[in-house]
């Protein structure tokens, strides 16, 4: 019943993922960041009650703090102040990034499959999902060319991860899980300071600028 | 006491720390520079001889270990003290004692901050030399490689204001790093898999297959080399002897360079276990070559103390002539010749550390005294310095390899084992082994030249133009009496290394049958203390004390004869100027010219420019400069190769983030897929 459920969620994940993956609005983004974020708390409770390992309930609870209160208030309050809400232009176009996609999750299935036969966790089937997802964020990361959409995608990769761990192995150990929860939480602060940094410097968030600080 | 139950490993390592200590507190003294130079060196020079005569009480003795309660968690120091290591320890104690009296009065008239700093510098130089030569595991050994790097590298840029100094000792320390890191990945190759400790004990019981022992060889030989000075890794060797503060080149050319001959027959000897005869024929070359080319760049260089860094250079080569031809005999099934060549080796370096420490703190006295270094400035330096001409004159025929002085015995050693190579059943090795006691021999006889034109053109003679009036003007021309001591206790072992070889030849034969488990033939032991045989009686034998008698006998016979008739009437008088009296002082044989005959001879070996004047010129210039080749040759084409290198791997920077993401996802991908 349990890992019904969980595939669905897992579902979710695996479309929100595709989703970021195809959102040109930086505000749309943080949105479905923020829903990527209950999901994952979702099946994580879920995971948590069906199998009774009671740090599992600790996670769900700092991943809906974290993930979805606390960290898209902050992007959002950021990108108001900054004032780039406009539309992000991808550096490829969206039909290719979303053909190298669907190819990435294909390998992720691949990869995962002798994994997941090993793991004897009622939730190993979502284990490609999981690296999918990370895989996805990753791509997105490199085909935006704004600082914001990248940082979002670093912290949806940070979510495949967390979604890779519950899966495979109920969660990583307390102590872990609040030490990247923590340095997510610090990550994005320091980002944050960055970016306006960067726009001072050069008045724009556009990474292309960072291309003159090469050395010749 | 109880010999076996005295605790000599503990004692070193006391001695060890003592310097340590010693460093320290000179950098928590900080109102009297005097007291840094009257008391801490002084009281250095103490643990020096303590050092010595522990080491050489000790000689003899089974080894002692220890494991410090020091170094990392499950990862402890291990000392060891056995012949080897007490030999060096020795070597060390013996030369670091008549340099550290000399620094005493040399480093007198520093600044307060600039003395703390030395001294702190020098002493944990020695302490850290003195571990490396106790160390007993990889990791131990490493640290203390390292260190004594380290603190000389810091000794060579006391006088950082200057750029070309500041050159010369990031050379030193770029190869000096080369040299560790090839040294590490040796006991890296030593170490056997599966065995958790580095600890020399676990290294020697590895079994090896040839081609694995024979890369540990090759490694630990340039990690080694890099270290001595062995050509082509010698380049370091004639710019950081001269940058650093003369007691510091005394200590490096005489003691340092010796820790890297330790490492290396450490590793062959002890930690391999079984040379083969092929990497001796190797050692031997490289040694002959460096040798050779050491000391004809050394007939070419003006400036004195690197002259004297170039001869340094060639007397590595000699030891490790020896070394090698210790090596050829062990590897051929003939541990008595071997033992010969590994005693022979062993001796040079004790004799080089005596002479070459001798021939740096004179020049050092010269330095501090007139602000000379170059030797077309000297010249009758005998008059107004007659006590640093007379110790200078002792090292440098030491160095020349004059009986009854220390240098001949060594070298008449190592050509007694080249005689040895009848016993070899290889024909190609018994006529190459001739070939290379001939090499040294040339390298001998233009040692001799060398240190002639040192001497003569420095010490005799008359001032070349400008006389010094730069003094560095301390109201004292000649040593001072510390300088004087330190020089003096060198001098003695110069001539009691040279008068009494066969005691000394009788420990080093006992630290041969530690290292290597072979010693000299009973017939060669039984000779007494007059008559040094290497093998037989029959064959040869060398009796330094004749040598003395005569000399000692014909100086007599001159002077009383001299005293009988000499008439009485003394004058002085202008020398005979051949009936052309405009002569001026620069007209004397100048430091080019005594090379000029070797430059032609072995013209190619040398990069040499050179602008002669033409006959109509009006205001005549006269232009050479000589260059060692290697650095053009061999170091040039490689930092040329890395910087094309580095350019075309610096493409793959392209300063767009994407673009390294990219980078990490692909690699990414591909661990993903490999890993599968």
């Amino acid at each position: 019943m349990t890992e019904q459920w969980v595939n669905l969620a897992a579902t979710i994940l695996l479309i929100i993922a595709f989703a970021m993956l195809s959102q040109r609005r930086v505000l749309s983004l943080v949105r479905l960041f923020a829903w990527q974020g209950l999901v994952l708390s979702v099946s994580t409770a879920m995971v948590a009650y069906s199998t009774g390992q009671s740090h599992l309930w600790i996670s769900a609870a700092l991943t809906l703090g974290l993930k979805v209160i606390v960290l898209p208030i902050v992007l959002h309050s950021l990108i108001v102040r900054l004032n780039v809400r406009w539309d992000v232009e991808p550096l490829i176009n969206v039909p290719t990034t979303m053909l190298a996609g669907i190819g990435l999750v294909i390998f992720a299935f691949a990869l995962a499959t002798p994994i997941s036969q090993l793991a004897g966790t009622v939730t190993r089937s979502t284990l490609g999902i999981a690296l999918a997802s990370v895989l996805l964020s990753f791509l997105m990361m490199i085909v935006r060319r704004k600082a914001v959409p990248q940082v979002i995608g670093f912290l949806a990769m940070e979510n495949g991860l967390f979604f890779a761990a519950t899966s495979a192995t109920y969660g990583m150990p307390l102590v872990v899980e609040l030490g990247i929860a923590l340095d997510v939480l610090v990550g994005t602060f320091v980002f944050g300071i960055f970016f306006f940094h960067i726009r001072e410097t050069f008045d724009s968030l556009d990474i292309r600028h960072m291309e003159k600080l090469k050395e010749d | 006491m109880n010999l076996a139950s005295f605790p000599s490993a503990e004692a070193a390592v006391g001695i060890g720390l003592a310097w340590l200590a010693l460093g320290a507190f000179s950098l928590l003294e900080s109102e009297r520079a005097r007291f840094v130079a009257r008391g801490v060196f002084p009281l250095s020079a103490l643990v020096s001889f303590a050092l010595a005569a522990l080491a050489l009480r000790t000689l003899g003795d089974p080894a002692d270990t220890l494991t410090l309660p020091l170094g990392l968690p499950d990862l402890p120091f291990h000392v060891r003290l056995d012949g080897l290591s007490a030999f060096f320890l020795c070597l060390l104690g013996v030369c670091s004692f008549g340099i550290t009296l000399y620094a005493s009065d040399y480093f007198r008239s520093e600044s307060v901050q600039k003395l703390r700093l030395l001294s702190l510098q020098y002493h944990w130089f020695l302490a850290s030399m003195t571990f490396v030569l106790l160390a007993d595991d990889a990791y131990m050994f490493m640290v203390a490689w390292e260190a004594m790097a380290l603190s000389s590298y810091f000794l060579v840029v006391t006088e950082h204001r200057q750029g070309t100094i500041r050159r010369a000792a990031f050379i030193y320390l770029l190869i000096a790093h080369i040299g560790a890191l090839s040294i590490l990945l040796c006991f890296g190759v030593l170490h056997e898999a599966g065995v958790e400790a580095y600890s020399f004990d676990a290294l020697r019981q590895a079994q090896l297959t040839p081609f694995w022992a024979s890369v540990a060889f090759l490694l630990a030989l340039v990690g080694f080399g890099a270290k001595a000075g062995m050509m082509p890794l010698h380049v370091w060797l004639p710019d950081a002897h001269p940058a650093a503060p003369s007691p510091v080149s005394a200590l490096m050319s005489g003691v340092m360079l010796k820790t890297a001959i330790y490492g290396l027959v450490r590793v062959v000897f002890d930690l391999i276990g079984s040379p083969m005869w092929q990497w001796g024929l190797l050692v031997a070359g490289m040694g002959a070559t460096t040798a050779l080319f050491g000391i004809l760049y050394a007939l070419q260089q003006n400036d004195l103390k690197r002259l004297l860094a170039y001869s340094s250079v060639e007397n590595i080569g000699i030891i490790l002539v020896g070394l090698g031809l210790a090596m050829i005999f062990f590897g051929s099934g003939h541990p008595e010749a071997g033992a010969l060549g590994l005693i022979g080796a062993f001796y040079h370096c004790l004799n080089h550390g005596a002479y070459k420490s001798l021939l740096f703190l004179g020049a050092g006295t010269v330095l501090r005294s007139t602000g000379m270094r170059n030797l077309n400035e000297m010249g009758g330096l005998i008059h107004r310095m007659p006590q640093v001409a007379g110790y200078f004159l002792v090292g440098s025929l030491a160095i020349s390899a004059l009986p009854p002085l220390n240098g001949f015995v060594s070298e008449w050693l190592m050509l007694q084992t080249a005689l040895q190579a009848g016993q070899l059943d290889n024909g190609v090795l018994r006529s190459l082994v001739p070939l290379l006691a001939a090499m040294l021999a040339l390298a001998a006889a233009l040692t001799a030249r060398c240190f002639v034109k040192a001497f003569g053109i420095a010490f005799l003679g008359q001032p070349r133009g400008v006389v010094s009036e730069h003094a560095h003007g301390h109201g004292e021309e000649d040593a001072s009496l510390f300088e004087r001591l330190g020089m003096a206790w060198l001098a003695v072992w110069c001539l009691v290394l040279g008068v009494f070889p066969s005691t000394v030849v009788g420990l080093l034969n006992q630290v041969s049958l530690s290292v290597a488990g072979a010693g000299l033939p009973p017939s060669a032991l039984e000779a007494g203390v007059l008559w040094l045989v290497p093998s037989t009686q029959a064959r040869a034998s060398y009796g330094p004390i004749v040598f003395l008698l005569v000399i000692a006998v014909v100086v007599l016979i001159t002077y009383v004869t001299v005293r009988v008739c000499f008439h009485g009437r003394l004058r002085r008088a202008p020398p005979w100027d051949c009936g052309f009296p405009e002569q001026t002082a620069r007209m004397q044989d100048s430091s080019e010219g005594f090379g000029q005959s070797i430059r032609v001879i072995f013209a190619p070996i040398f990069r040499i420019a050179q602008r002669v004047p033409n006959p109509e010129d009006a205001q005549p210039k006269f232009e050479l400069r000589v260059e060692d080749k290697h650095w053009h040759g061999f170091y040039l084409p490689i930092a040329r190769a890395v910087e094309y290198l580095s350019a075309r791997i610096g493409k793959l920077q392209q300063g767009r983030i994407s673009t390294y993401l990219l980078y990490s996802f692909v690699t990414l991908i591909a661990l993903l897929v490999f890993v599968r």
